[in-house]
């Protein structure tokens, strides 16, 4: 039972093996991208191990605090910014083997000629309460 | 009836009469199903119109509604002949239904987590919202893990001998993993297994009761009011619950007597030498030591070995310890923040402020690391001085 974050990047992971952006892709090959992303967070809600799903629009600004009394301060978009986040999914499983296994899956999703992108996903643990017992 | 009451007596009653129901040729999920039904009728009716039999209104109402839900499932028509056969409620079985369900529900055949959650629910009494919120997961993923698990379990016949060492550990789990919502997990873990201890005779169960109330009586002295975590040797012994450490020496010392030994009981004897210590400085960390080395006989578990060496360090000073942690593989879970203890207790101050902080690094949950931070910043600010 522990809960992990697999992470989609626009940029910033190491390059796909089928690494064609998606405009070049045909709409049937979108579509059965996006299916098999689909049916896969609902085969992982029939299992018991779906916590959440969410996409992340490129686009981002950067805010800071800028002293009492003033609104804060925001830069950005930065267009050259390394690491861009796409979206993620979040996981309970049994076991660490068991979050790499499905982020497998999750990175065989179809792309362009309806082959498996082989994308990089990043799998980062949460970091969970406290155990009861310690010593 | 207050709700609060109602729901109490609800839960110590769900395990018998979901017994009841399988025992009348009801199968689990179904009966299980029902029940759950029955319990949120329960909720609605009880704290304005008590019965004067809660039990046996609970297996009418949950029989009726198992006949309703197999009658109306035309696939199973089979399972109308139990209408014609439906038995008056006859003397108490032979075998422990209560025992019966531990054992279906932490069936080796199920995942850790899925024996949680359906322990959790068949036999604690608990909604699937109450388990989804304590494990922090949506309502309809924990829903399918449990219907996903009484599938599982669908073909294991009900008088079947279980395994009570899967048991045990599944109670174990429900009391050291898990978030504090609204639902107390510890205190759950401790009811249940209370519950199984009324139900089988065996030194371990006993062992691992004691090992809950023993840890739970220190708990309101575990964190700070800002939530921060508060190490044993700083912990205000005169807040511990002296009733559950009682309880648990006894249990303890009961199920020892027995001498058939085993991990729990290893573990509770640990922490009843801390808890029998007025003051840090005068805990028996040689006894200590000698328990460890007990259970590293039973478990083989390196856990248990990097423990030993905090334990060892305390009993024979710093370097014996990190003599001690020489021999483990510093890959393990906490070594580094072990590592950092025992060279301040040795007066090596930067080494570990430097260790301090990697721990923190590699900490798996945030008081953890907010704990080892605070500890390589206090030594870094002496240092400056």
């Amino acid at each position: 039972m522990a809960k992990y974050l697999l992470l989609k990047h626009y940029r910033g992971a190491p390059a796909a093996v089928n690494d064609v952006p998606m405009d070049q892709w045909t709409p049937e090959e979108i579509s059965a991208h996006m299916k098999y992303m689909h049916d896969f967070a609902a085969r992982l809600e029939g299992t018991g191990e779906f916590v959440d799903g969410q996409a992340l629009a490129p686009e981002g600004t950067f805010v800071r605090y800028d002293g009492e009394g003033r609104p804060p301060v925001t830069d950005g978009p930065f267009a050259e910014t390394k690491d861009l986040i796409a979206g993620w999914m979040v996981i309970d499983v049994d076991s660490y083997e068991r979050a790499v296994e499905l982020a497998g899956e999750l990175s065989a999703a179809p792309g362009a000629g309806g082959k498996p992108i082989h994308e990089w996903l990043e799998v980062r643990p949460f970091l969970t309460e406290p155990p009861t017992i310690t010593e | 009836m207050t709700a609060q009451l109602t729901e109490a007596l609800l839960r110590s009653l769900t395990p018998s009469v979901l017994g009841i129901l399988v025992r009348r040729g009801a199968d689990f999920a179904a009966a299980e199903d029902a029940v759950q039904d029955a319990l949120v009728e329960a909720i609605r009716v009880w704290p304005a119109d008590p019965p004067r039999d809660p039990k046996g209104w609970l297996v009418s109402v949950a029989w009726r509604r198992f006949l309703d839900a197999t009658r109306a499932d035309a696939a199973r028509r089979r399972r109308e002949d139990l209408v014609d056969e439906e038995p008056a409620p006859g003397p108490v079985p032979a075998v422990d239904d209560t025992l019966q369900l531990y054992f279906l529900c932490a069936h080796p055949s199920l995942t850790p987590s899925s024996a949680v959650a359906l322990t959790l629910r068949a036999v604690g009494g608990l909604t699937t919202r109450q388990i989804a919120q304590a494990y922090l997961v949506p309502e309809a993923t924990m829903a399918q893990r449990i219907s996903r698990a009484k599938r599982t379990v669908s073909g294991v016949r009900f008088d079947q001998p279980g395994d009570l060492a899967t048991v045990l550990r599944v109670l174990y789990l429900v009391f050291n993993e898990g978030y504090s919502g609204d639902i107390d997990l510890a205190a759950e873990a401790i009811r249940l297994t209370r519950q199984l201890a009324a139900s089988i005779d065996h030194p371990e169960v006993a062992g691992l009761l004691a090992l809950m109330l023993l840890h739970h009586a220190r708990r309101a002295t575990r964190t700070a009011p800002d939530g921060s975590l508060v190490p044993l040797a700083e912990q205000d012994r005169g807040r511990w619950d002296t009733e559950s450490i009682a309880e648990g020496v006894e249990l303890l010392q009961a199920a020892l007597a027995r001498d058939r030994l085993g991990e729990f009981q290893a573990q509770a004897a640990i922490a009843a030498l801390h808890a029998d210590a007025p003051t840090a400085e005068e805990t028996d960390w040689v006894q200590i030591v000698e328990w460890y080395d007990e259970l590293a006989r039973l478990t083989d578990s390196p856990v248990v070995r990097l423990n030993r060496a905090v334990a060892v360090g305390e009993a024979d000073g710093p370097r014996a310890g990190l003599a001690a942690l020489a021999a483990l593989d510093d890959s393990l879970p906490r070594h580094t923040a072990v590592a950092a203890y025992l060279h301040e207790r040795d007066g090596d101050l930067a080494r570990a402020a430097r260790l301090y902080a990697e721990a923190a690094q590699k900490a798996p949950n945030l008081a953890e690391r907010d704990h080892l931070t605070r500890q390589a910043a206090r030594l870094n600010t002496r240092r400056r001085r």
